[in-house]
């Protein structure tokens, strides 16, 4: 097989798995593996940029994909009259005042010599910081909560369309991104992992508890879509209801595979706009500089780059597309659900398992893996129990079987396990390594 | 006087005694991530999920055991499991070394590589831990529940707080001073733990006084096997065992063992209690204190808790980072590769 055809051909076998799903189970279930494929190719692409052009080491993944999430809540929802009026402004004026107090400690910490007097004056104002900081959010994020806990119970967001949460997914994760370059970027490898992973479980920490934000634990329901239309609303048209009788399909799973399938086509388009994106500015002079860096990062700053600033740059870039996925995530679910996020397997390991997989550094690679893997978790459940069903038809039917046969779906997680050693011991640059 | 007495009883009860347990258990799992970075220098990600699969083991042989009548009168069944759970975790660690890191170990990989390859371990433990005793929280605790009872202590001091030391505290601190004891007795006074020791400093110059790496390496792995089901099942039996909240332990003993030093275990035991406290202290809610030291007038009107106690990892990861960036080999004198 010669180089040129190899991504190609590798994609195709992947595309004729998907197709063999949807003609053996169902095209439903293939669509929505292949959507939920398509959003975490775009994160392991934000993955890709800061592990494989910068060579960070980013774990807290969970964290600026659930943030993105976050934007779709705040920018689709309606605005909440009353919650303004009970205490919104203040809320928002305290997080102000809390930025500022760590804002001026980082100048006090930098203005004055090192010894006591800067401990004592740091220590000073970060405990009579915090009691401020107190003293204004408490009483409105009381009041805020307390409005219709059962419905809403949150400030609400601002009624703006769907797509521009996309845009405020990224703007998010990058902020957060950025607060955290700004204080781990400097750490060593292992260290900026650990730091990471910390970074993700307190966001996700603040999403779950946070009720006047989000509704912590209570979800977020009914978020808009598009320009995808509503099942529901499909369903009335009779264009519709003709079309699918066409297709020889009721017009109930008609209208969930016409849905999924739109959904497909939009996250194509965004993916493959992300990724031409990439691709050009991996062949760009700041792409090598990049590549340049992580290579060897005391000769590129002998060459006079600014090493730092690079490492922030790509750090923030690689956030604001992990949070551009996690906001189309939020939207073809139409639900936002923090706890679901605390699961870093699935949503930070699993995505550096496809990176290494389809070949650090490379983007198509990125995508590659990300469609293998995500094919193989979602596609655990029905097989594996097919398989140990089939495997233990020999054994007396008792206790060890049954568990054997319910516990079959934790099995795809040795399985990405075991694909991520293999391919780092006997094929370490990937399906499709970087050129 | 009184008040006074009652406040460091309530002081005790909340903060102290579990702070304490939790501190050594912390303790007892940073000093097998600083062992492992210490001789094959990566931090292992795998770490939280050895605990889990030893703790899973070890309830196993609980299971048995309980299910032939046997009990051991107040102590739980599992402590005499646990020899059990450790060799079954050892034969696991080191065949994964087998098949797994010396490879790299031989190619003399980068360490991040090896932090990558530990993430794969991480997966393959996990779902083998959840496909060998599921998902499910378990409790596994049996015996005595308590040395003394809230309400027995108040009774026995006519004091209106009571202190309740429940007897899986009182276990955990003594295997953890007993564990701590036998760990620095084998490192510093026996010829392997000096070679050890000897390898971990200075990886060139033990290779040149013939120190076998090979050996150095395998006692690593049972002695982190041990640490790692002591810890896990100490953890169990003080609160309950369920897979996905041992592999979150690991960025508290990540940051008990970066906090102490990498690679220095008293900066790992010292890590474990400062997280401990810290953790505890922050997310305690300090009214029931404070309205016996402080007189009615000023008694607090909400709890006096800084934080609420799902962030008790804010705190751990605090920790981690002040001290990361202000003295970034940790409290007690760490290394770095």
């Amino acid at each position: 097989m010669t180089k040129t055809l190899r991504a190609p051909l590798l994609f195709l076998a992947v595309g004729l798995l998907y197709v063999l799903v949807g003609l053996t189970q169902s095209w439903t279930l293939a669509l929505t593996v292949l959507n939920d494929g398509l959003i975490v190719a775009i994160m392991a692409l934000g993955v890709n940029m800061q592990w494989g052009y910068a060579g960070l080491f980013n774990v807290g993944v969970a964290g600026f994909f659930a943030l993105g999430g976050l934007a779709v809540a705040l920018v689709t929802k309606p605005l909440d009259a009353a919650a303004w009026a009970a205490g919104t402004p203040r809320i928002l004026i305290a997080l102000l005042f809390g930025a500022g107090v760590i804002y001026a400690a980082t100048r006090v910490y930098r203005a004055m010599a090192p010894g006591g007097r800067r401990t004592l004056a740091m220590t000073a104002l970060l405990v009579i910081g915090t009691i401020a900081f107190r003293l204004i959010y408490d009483a409105p994020v009381t009041a805020v909560e307390a409005i219709t806990p059962a419905a809403t119970g949150n400030i609400g967001g601002l009624g703006l369309p769907v797509p521009v949460s996309f845009l405020v997914g990224g703007i998010f994760a990058a902020a957060a991104a950025w607060a955290v370059a700004k204080t781990a970027l400097g750490l060593r490898s292992d260290y900026l992992a650990i730091a990471t992973l910390g970074i993700g479980q307190i966001v996700i920490a603040v999403l779950k508890n946070e009720d006047w934000l989000d509704r912590g634990v209570k979800n977020i329901i009914n978020i808009g879509r598009w320009p995808v239309p509503f099942e529901i609303d499909l369903q009335q048209q009779a264009w519709f209801i003709a079309l699918t009788k066409s297709w020889g399909m009721d017009v109930q799973s008609g209208s969930t595979v016409f849905v999924g399938a739109c959904f497909a086509v939009l996250f194509t388009a965004i993916l493959l706009v992300i990724l031409v994106l990439a691709e050009l500015s991996l062949r760009s002079p700041w792409g090598r500089m990049m590549r340049a860096i992580r290579d060897n990062e005391i000769a590129a700053e002998a060459m006079g780059k600014d090493v730092k600033r690079r490492h922030l740059q790509v750090f923030v870039l690689g956030s604001a597309v992990i949070g551009v996925a996690g906001a189309l995530y939020v939207m073809l679910h139409g639900l936002f659900a923090p706890v679901s996020y605390d699961d870093p397997l699935r949503y930070t390991f699993l995505i550096w398992a496809m990176v290494i997989l389809g070949g650090s550094g490379n983007n198509w690679g990125s995508v590659l893996g990300a469609l293998i893997i995500m094919l193989l978790w979602d596609e655990a459940s029905s097989v594996g129990a097919n398989a140990l069903t089939y495997l233990t038809t020999a054994m007396p039917d008792g206790v060890i079987k049954h568990h054997l046969i319910d516990n079959a779906e934790q099995m795809r997680l040795p399985a990405v396990g075991l694909i991520l050693l293999l391919v780092l011991r006997f094929s370490p640059r990937g399906l499709i390594p970087e050129k | 006087m009184v008040d006074f007495l009652n406040a460091i009883v309530a002081l005790l009860n909340y903060v102290i005694v579990p702070a304490t347990s939790y501190g050594a258990q912390l303790a007892l799992g940073a000093l097998g991530v600083t062992l492992i970075y210490g001789i094959l220098r990566f931090s292992n990600f795998a770490h939280g999920d050895t605990m889990a699969f030893g703790t899973a083991i070890t309830i196993l042989v609980t299971w048995l055991f309980q299910g032939w009548g046997i009990s051991f009168g107040p102590l739980p069944t599992a402590l005499f499991a646990l020899p059990f759970g450790i060799i079954v975790t050892a034969a696991l660690l080191l065949g994964t070394d087998r098949v797994v890191y010396r490879f790299y170990r031989k190619q003399k990989a980068a360490p991040v590589i090896l932090v990558i390859v530990s993430m794969g371990v991480m997966f393959v433990m996990n779902g083998l831990t959840r496909f060998v005793i599921g998902v499910q929280e378990q409790n596994f605790a049996d015996g005595a529940r308590f040395v003394i009872s809230a309400i027995q202590f108040r009774n026995l001091t006519g004091l209106d707080e009571g202190l309740g030391i429940r007897t899986t505290s009182v276990i955990t601190v003594v295997t953890a001073v007993l564990v701590v004891a036998a760990l620095f007795w084998f490192l510093n006074k026996t010829r392997t733990g000096k070679s050890m020791r000897a390898f971990s400093d200075n990886e060139d110059l033990a290779l040149l006084s013939g120190i076998n790496p090979e050996r150095v390496v395998t006692v690593t792995w049972i002695i982190v096997a041990a640490l790692a089901t002591i810890a896990g099942v100490l953890y169990g039996l003080d609160k309950s065992f369920k897979p996905f909240t041992y592999f979150q332990l690991l960025l508290p003993i990540f940051a008990s063992a970066v906090v102490g030093g990498l690679g220095n275990p008293v900066g790992a035991i010292a890590g474990g209690f400062l997280v401990a406290f810290s953790e505890v202290g922050f997310t305690y809610a300090w009214k029931k204190v404070l309205v016996y030291l402080l007189p009615t007038s000023l008694a607090p009107d909400g709890l006096v808790q800084l934080l609420s106690t799902e962030y008790k990892f804010a705190v751990s990861f605090a920790i981690l980072v002040i001290v990361l960036l202000f003295k970034p080999t940790g409290l007690f004198k760490g290394k770095s590769v």
